[in-house]
């Protein structure tokens, strides 16, 4: 390669890889607000990278698991509660799981079921229970057709869902 | 070795010519592909055990997002070449590859949208994933006014390149910010090593829509290629003669 070239060829890599180390560094800042929610055990603990604790009466966004068995619809206006627990995946719940209570008063999507994964956005208050004003619905990454679910000797692709869990939520 | 090979391409002429032979063919591959896809995908693939139809725009979104990165990569080595080995034709790619890469990341926020209201609650949020796609968006319409700023053609290629090159830091952050932070967005199905998280029945009309997109990919940016070579060699005799030909064959 001549020296031009090469000349030119340092600059502009020398560019890129300065320039992406500062896009690096700045996001790296800035992950805690980049993060669209807190997960329900970081709601106890504070952020995984940074130990930042929410504090009462802060607005933010809660993400986990609908708990199976914790919804609670008041038969007289569209309030609605439940509890969260951390997402894990295969999906799992155990009663030692640090959870948080969301209450709502709205409707919910559609994807909305047990064991379902939500995106809640609302107001600490208590410690543990959010007072949210808007549940989004998160779908996961897996996808599959309904026959799997009825076709009780078959497993499904991914196996990261039970069978069992999927006929209780669906 | 290569660049006795690769040589002769340098010529716009000869480059010209070239797109032009393997344009047709990738038209006909895409038409082909995509016809078969589409309608496999709409029609014989099963639907979603929890999104039922509407999990079908995955073989719109997904293919539109995944060549919205791999044009703009494309692109980006297109505007490497043209900053260190000064070929004229490079910056012709890059400045014919930039609306089509522009409009593909638009299908992908568009079509994302429309499956997210029904599913998420939402149409937009401000998420690591959507936010960083919308930047590409910005990035292409920020490389073609770039293109089209300037009169001199090598000074906005230069400026246009620049853009191009910086903006390739936002390539992973858009494939990673999924594993990186928490987001409304879903991870990667497909688009990863090992086993894609869907049914084979699912995945396979994917694929060939996949690649139908990809050469329909291939045929447009041959097409603007053509164009742009035209447009910046009007003044080069072996234009003058091929439009004049040209004339000549519609005036019969």
């Amino acid at each position: 390669m001549n020296p031009r070239r090469k000349k030119r060829l340092t600059i502009v890599t020398s560019i890129i890889i300065g320039l992406g180390v500062v896009a690096g560094l700045v996001l790296y800042a800035l992950s805690q607000n980049i993060d669209l929610f807190y997960k329900p055990s970081e709601i106890y603990n504070g952020k995984q990278d940074t130990g930042l604790k929410a504090i009462n009466g802060q607005r933010l966004r809660i993400g986990g698991l609908v708990v199976p068995g914790s919804v609670h619809r008041n038969s007289e206006s569209l309030k609605v509660s439940f509890k969260l627990a951390d997402m894990r995946m295969p999906i799992s719940f155990s009663e030692t799981d640090p959870t948080v209570t969301v209450s709502y008063d709205g409707i919910l999507p559609d994807l909305f079921r047990e064991g379902q994964g939500i995106v809640a956005n609302g107001i600490l208050v208590n410690g543990n229970v959010i007072e949210a004003s808007e549940v989004l619905a998160k779908h996961d990454e897996n996808y599959m057709p309904r026959e799997l679910l009825d076709d009780a000797t078959e497993k499904p692709v991914n196996s990261s869902y039970s069978k069992n869990l999927l006929e209780t939520t669906y | 070795m290569m660049w006795k090979w690769l040589h002769p391409y340098a010529n716009p002429e000869i480059s010209y010519h070239f797109a032009g032979k393997i344009l047709p063919w990738c038209a006909r591959l895409a038409f082909v592909f995509l016809a078969i896809g589409i309608t496999w995908a709409l029609l014989f693939a099963p639907a979603d055990y929890q999104q039922g139809d509407t999990f079908r725009i995955f073989y719109l979104h997904v293919p539109a997002a995944m060549l919205s990165m791999g044009i703009y990569l494309g692109m980006a080595i297109a505007a490497l070449s043209s900053l260190v080995w000064q070929l004229r034709l490079a910056d012709a790619t890059a400045a014919a590859m930039a609306p089509i890469g522009a409009t593909f990341t638009f299908i992908a926020l568009i079509t994302g949208a429309a499956w997210g209201k029904p599913m998420w609650g939402t149409w937009w949020i401000w998420d690591a994933r959507l936010t960083s796609e919308l930047i590409l968006l910005f990035l292409y319409l920020g490389v073609i006014a770039l293109h089209n700023a300037f009169e001199d053609k090598n000074l906005a290629g230069k400026a246009a390149g620049i853009l191009a090159l910086v903006g390739v830091i936002n390539l992973p952050i858009i494939k990673y910010s999924v594993e990186w932070w928490n987001t409304l967005h879903q991870g990667a199905t497909v688009s990863k090593l090992g086993q894609p998280s869907m049914t084979a029945d699912m995945f396979w009309p994917f694929l060939v829509c996949f690649i139908g997109f990809a050469f329909l990919v291939t045929a447009l940016i041959c097409l603007r290629f053509r164009s742009e070579i035209l447009n910046r060699n009007s003044m080069r005799p072996w234009v003058r003669e091929l439009v004049a030909t040209e004339e000549k064959a519609h005036a019969v």
